[in-house]
């Protein structure tokens, strides 16, 4: 394998597999009871009037409006990227979301829908979410979503070969992966619901990030659990800790499971408190999620009205 | 109240359907049947719910699947929400009463307050550290054994029932309770306390019906780890136990008891696992 | 734009605070003999309520109220029903949790997440444990039927004012005794409330009684003639003129007192959830904590790097007011404390350790101490061997593990320690090592009522919590 060229690699790696093992079991362990006390005691932050406002429009900011079914079609997503441009029709001031995220074939009808706006269009590649293709087929899969337009690709490494131990497979299939983006940024999904331990989660994080992922993501969404604080913790603490050795930033992308205004909040104060401030907007933090979005709109009606909204009063998608 | 011309007529009573209680809901018996359920003199009461192999079946699965959050609730937890059952019973001591006596019924909700004070204790008493002869710290702990079987005694039926019941669950088991056959209103109403108890829907399953029915059932069933027989019949006990050792279920047959006394330990310590663990002390 | 939190106060009203509290002797409130006080909120330096405390004559009644009531109703109850008041008063904790955190974070200067999360739910824990014990003391290793020592005198310290008072009522009342508490001076208000809980509880009159007042009234209790145990927690100093008081009067004690714990982190441990360790076993309570983690001892392989994460994390906790629900450092108890910790500093700096705080703004008014990091600290530094009782770190570094137990033994306090490494058999090497009274492996600062807690050495004797905790009001 090839390790870390274009990108900067820590000290302390050897140029090999084995010293890429060395490296990822030689990362402090992480305490599961303690990560988890952590990230309960980060919850119990309360935050209300203007830090609320200017949360939930952050919030908003940071949503990557996904649809991910067997049943999408192009007027679906057609649909969710009028929603990712203008999430709250009556209201002007309410910002963009980040992206819209589609399958491979339907980037092309998000780009044709998104002409014109800030929003990205993020393609989920790779074999999602199994991932249990050839490499031929998913690197395929990816080169027809950045021509069709995609500007941002979520893939899913090989749990299989992580959990077995074989770490280069897994990177080497990043670095593949990444080559095929070109300019468009890379996420990398962990699939932490599948990785058991926190340990894991780590580990997997800082190989994602050795490897040249811009963004390290929880989860597909389509596994239980997907994304949680104690594993928002342990991603936040990767990226921080990627920059004190390299100096470079990058992202956390949570997705699956978030559907409230009260969990978005505590996040943000979770990435505050833990990655710093520098990571809370769009370029360096994300929320893959669909139902979210109607929440913080109907919190931020709150705000604007002083009265609890309903569900009628925001679009469906 | 208003004055009104005619006869005063009486009110008419709205009663109660006496139903199962499995998974936390109120199901009648999948076979549809009832049994009459008579007054000492003789009355008919109500008809009470009459439960057939299969709903033995259904409640075995649904303690089996509260098995794994309760047994791993915090001992707290347990003792907060076995205390709560006390409290709930309290408010309803008169509905209790009509179908037994106030001391009874008073004698049950002590129990209970017993019990709950005992589940973040029991391994305090019973647990140990091992000065094993060697560079190792070990410890034993007991564990609940899983879902237990419980035929409730005839008599009392409600004391009888709940100090059967409760030692069951502060360890942390699930049950299937087959309840008194010849009185089992008592225990389909305690069901409606447990129900508003903040205990986990599947903890306790109690079913209505002929002892000699489903006992055999119950005491066979594979996934069932323990049974206790307190109250089978004598002349049932036999068969009971062969049935239940087919998968070397735990047997509680218990000598004479006075409901009235301190039960001790015999009843929570009949439903445990002991768990040694071994670990090497060394920088 | 960075995310400033915007303020999150509680509201002061829920702690539904008086003019005035009375003493609690023999199942009524009274004025006390001695002068009434103010109480302030630590945070302010305004006054919350005045307070009557006791004089001499109070306690004399307080103390045969209890004996009466030991001699009387008390003694007479089965454990069952003794249990049962005190499941009441539990409950009545549990009702009143806001209030009493509210009232506790006013009186004592507590972050409200604190005295919210820990302080209150504790309490209440506390008499809810002890509660089942009563009627199962048979069970609890201490022979058949164990029998009270009679009336308990209890004096309590300022730094966990309602939760210390139910880790000395609750295991007392459960075994058979009667009680007279005397609160801190400086936090009296959450002890009266309790006494008010007590008192609708319907307990037999004199079974509690609740004293405020000063050293005198401590002193008091201590001589009185007609107390039969005395169970102390606060500095070592007074401890020790206790143990001298009681000499020969045949009089049971149990005391808590001092520690200087150590906080061992070695090179293979879970460094990030080290850092909150650390960051939680001084910062807890501003650090007022007779267990508190003072001493960080850090294998020197990693202690550049873990030194560099913990002011990192430091430059995030929010020192602030107490009722903010945001803030993690609330306000020194009182004004002689902060004294105290000041002049301790100072001799810090003057002995040549490395000082340093994280950016932050003080309120002026009040008694306030920013989070305070000594480095280049040695074991002979006053820093390193007295008590602060304050929000200050010492850190000191080791090689070996033989090295770290020396250190971490070489205090004349014993009360408890930490170890953080991910190797499971060297913790219990450690720990088995560690003279001390607790030892928490990669966490700190716990506490459950389960746990027995106490002190080895200077640190005191007897143990309160679990079943151990009942031995100190039992006549074994």
């Amino acid at each position: 394998m090839t390790l870390i060229s274009d990108r900067s690699a820590p000290d302390g790696i050897g140029q090999d597999a084995a010293g890429l093992r060395r490296f990822l079991h030689g990362l402090p362990g992480v305490d599961q009871v303690g990560a988890e006390g952590r990230a309960a005691s980060l919850a119990t932050r309360s935050i209300k009037t203007t830090a609320k406002a200017w949360a939930i429009d952050t919030a908003i900011g940071m949503v990557d409006l996904t649809t991910l079914e067997g049943a999408d079609t192009p007027g679906k997503v057609r649909s969710l990227c009028a929603k990712a441009a203008r999430p709250d029709p009556s209201d002007p001031t309410a910002p963009s979301a980040a992206a819209v995220c589609v399958y491979p074939d339907l980037v092309e009808t998000a780009v044709t829908a998104l002409t014109g706006t800030s929003v990205q269009i993020a393609s989920v590649a790779t074999a999602f979410p199994s991932g249990r293709a050839s490499l031929a087929t998913k690197l395929h899969d990816v080169r027809d979503a950045v021509a069709a337009g995609a500007t941002e690709i979520d893939m899913v490494i090989d749990r299989g070969a992580f959990l077995t131990g074989r770490y280069s497979a897994v990177f080497d299939e990043i670095v593949a992966v990444k080559a095929e983006c070109g300019g468009a940024h890379l996420k990398v999904i962990l699939e932490t619901g599948e990785l058991a331990t926190l340990d894991n989660v780590r580990r997997a994080s800082w190989l994602a990030l050795l490897a040249g992922g811009d963004f390290i993501k929880t989860s597909t969404g389509k596994i239980s659990p997907a994304a949680t604080p104690p594993v928002a913790l342990v991603m936040l603490e990767a990226v921080r800790d990627f920059r004190e050795r390299t100096g470079d930033l990058r992202g956390v992308k949570l997705a699956g499971g978030i559907r409230t205004t009260k969990e978005a909040v505590r996040y943000l104060v979770m990435v505050n408190e833990v990655a710093g401030d520098d990571w809370l907007k769009p370029a360096l933090f994300r929320f893959g999620a669909s139902s979210l979005l109607n929440d913080l709109l109907q919190q931020r009606h709150k705000l604007a009205t002083g009265n609890y909204d309903g569900p009628d009063y925001v679009s469906l998608d | 109240m208003s004055k009104s011309a005619g006869a005063k007529v009486a009110r008419i009573d709205v009663r109660k359907t006496y139903k199962l209680y499995v998974g936390g809901a109120f199901p009648r018996s999948e076979s549809g049947r009832a049994y009459p359920v008579h007054a000492p003199d003789g009355t008919l009461i109500a008809h009470a719910a009459q439960a057939s192999r299969k709903d033995v079946r259904d409640a075995v699965v649904a303690a089996r699947s509260a098995f794994g959050k309760w047994s791993s609730a915090t001992a707290y937890n347990r003792g907060q929400i076995l205390y709560r059952i006390a409290e709930m019973l309290e408010g309803r001591r008169e509905q209790f009463a009509s179908y037994t006596d106030e001391a009874d019924v008073d004698a049950t909700i002590d129990r209970l307050v017993h019990y709950a004070g005992w589940a973040d204790k029991y391994a305090q008493v019973v647990g140990s550290t091992n000065p094993v002869a060697g560079p190792y710290f070990t410890f034993s702990l007991p564990e609940p054994t899983g879902v237990v079987g419980v035929i409730a005694p005839q008599e009392p039926s409600l004391l009888g029932l709940v100090s059967v019941l409760a030692p069951v669950i502060t360890t942390g088991n699930t049950a299937v309770v087959l309840a008194a056959q010849d009185h089992p209103l008592p225990a389909v109403s305690f069901a409606e306390v447990l129900a508003t108890s903040d205990l986990p829907g599947g903890v306790v399953n109690l079913l209505t019906g002929f002892t000699d029915e489903l006992a055999p059932w119950l005491a066979a069933h594979r996934d069932v780890n323990a049974i206790d027989l307190t109250g089978a019949s004598t002349s049932a006990r036999t068969t009971l136990q062969i049935a239940a050792a087919d998968n070397v279920k735990r047997v509680l047959i218990p000598r004479s008891v006075d409901w009235s006394a301190d039960p001790g330990l015999t009843r929570l310590s009949a439903f445990v696992e002991t768990k040694t663990v071994w670990h090497p002390i060394g920088v | 734009m960075p995310f400033d939190y915007a303020p999150a106060p509680e509201s002061r009203d829920l702690a539904r605070l008086k003019p005035s509290y009375q003493i609690f002797i023999d199942g009524k409130f009274r004025d006390g003999a001695g002068e009434a006080i103010k109480t302030i909120n630590p945070a302010d330096e305004e006054p919350l309520a005045e307070v009557a405390e006791a004089g001499p004559s109070d306690v004399d009644d307080a103390v045969r109220a209890a004996r009466r009531a030991f001699d009387g109703p008390w003694s007479a109850m089965s454990g069952a029903e003794r249990g049962k008041y005190l499941f009441r008063i539990a409950r009545a904790i549990q009702e009143r949790g806001r209030e009493l955190a509210v009232l506790e974070s006013l009186d004592n200067g507590k972050p409200i997440r604190e005295s919210r999360d820990v302080d209150i739910p504790t309490a209440a824990a506390h008499f809810f444990y002890y509660a089942g014990w009563a009627d199962k003391l048979g069970h609890a290793g201490f022979g058949p039927s164990p029998k009270p020592l009679g009336v308990a005198g209890q004096i309590i310290p300022w730094n966990f004012p309602l939760l210390m008072a139910a880790w000395k009522i609750a295991p007392a009342l459960a075994c058979g005794n009667t009680v007279v508490l005397k609160p801190a001076e400086t936090t009296p208000l959450s002890a009266l409330v309790l006494a008010e809980i007590i008192a609708e509880a319907d307990l037999p009159p004199g079974v509690v009684n609740i004293l405020a007042g000063g050293p005198a009234i401590g002193q008091a209790i201590v001589e009185h003639d007609d107390v039969d145990k005395i169970a102390f927690t606060g500095s070592t100093d007074v401890g020790k003129t206790i143990a001298r008081t009681i000499a020969g009067t045949g009089k049971r004690v149990t005391l808590e007192l001092g520690g200087k714990a150590a906080n061992i982190v070695f090179d293979d441990a879970p460094i990030d959830q080290a850092v909150e360790g650390i960051v939680n076993g001084i910062f807890f309570n501003q650090g007022q904590v007779c267990c508190a983690g003072s001493r960080l001892l850090v294998q020197e392989s990693i202690a550049d790097e873990l030194i560099e994460s913990l002011k990192r994390r430091l430059s995030t906790l929010r020192v602030g007011h107490p009722l903010d629900k945001n803030t993690d450092v609330g306000a020194i108890n009182s004004a002689a404390q902060l004294a105290r910790i000041r002049e301790l500093t100072d001799v810090g700096e003057a002995e040549g350790a490395t000082r340093w705080s994280p950016p932050c703004d003080l309120p002026e008014r009040g008694y306030w101490f920013a989070p305070t990091v000594f480095t280049d600290v040695s074991q002979a530094h006053r820093i390193a061997q007295d008590e602060i009782f304050g929000p200050i770190l010492s850190v000191l570094t080791f090689r070996t593990p033989d090295e770290a137990v020396a250190k971490a033994n070489n205090t004349p306090y014993g009360l408890s320690a930490g170890i953080w490494t991910d190797k499971g058999s060297r913790i219990l090497s450690i720990a088995n090592r560690l003279r001390a009274g607790v030892v928490w492996a990669n966490t700190f600062n716990r506490f459950d009522p389960t746990a027995p807690f106490g002190g080895y050495k200077e640190s005191g004797f007897g143990r309160e919590g679990g079943r151990h905790g009942l031995g100190s009001y039992l006549d074994v």
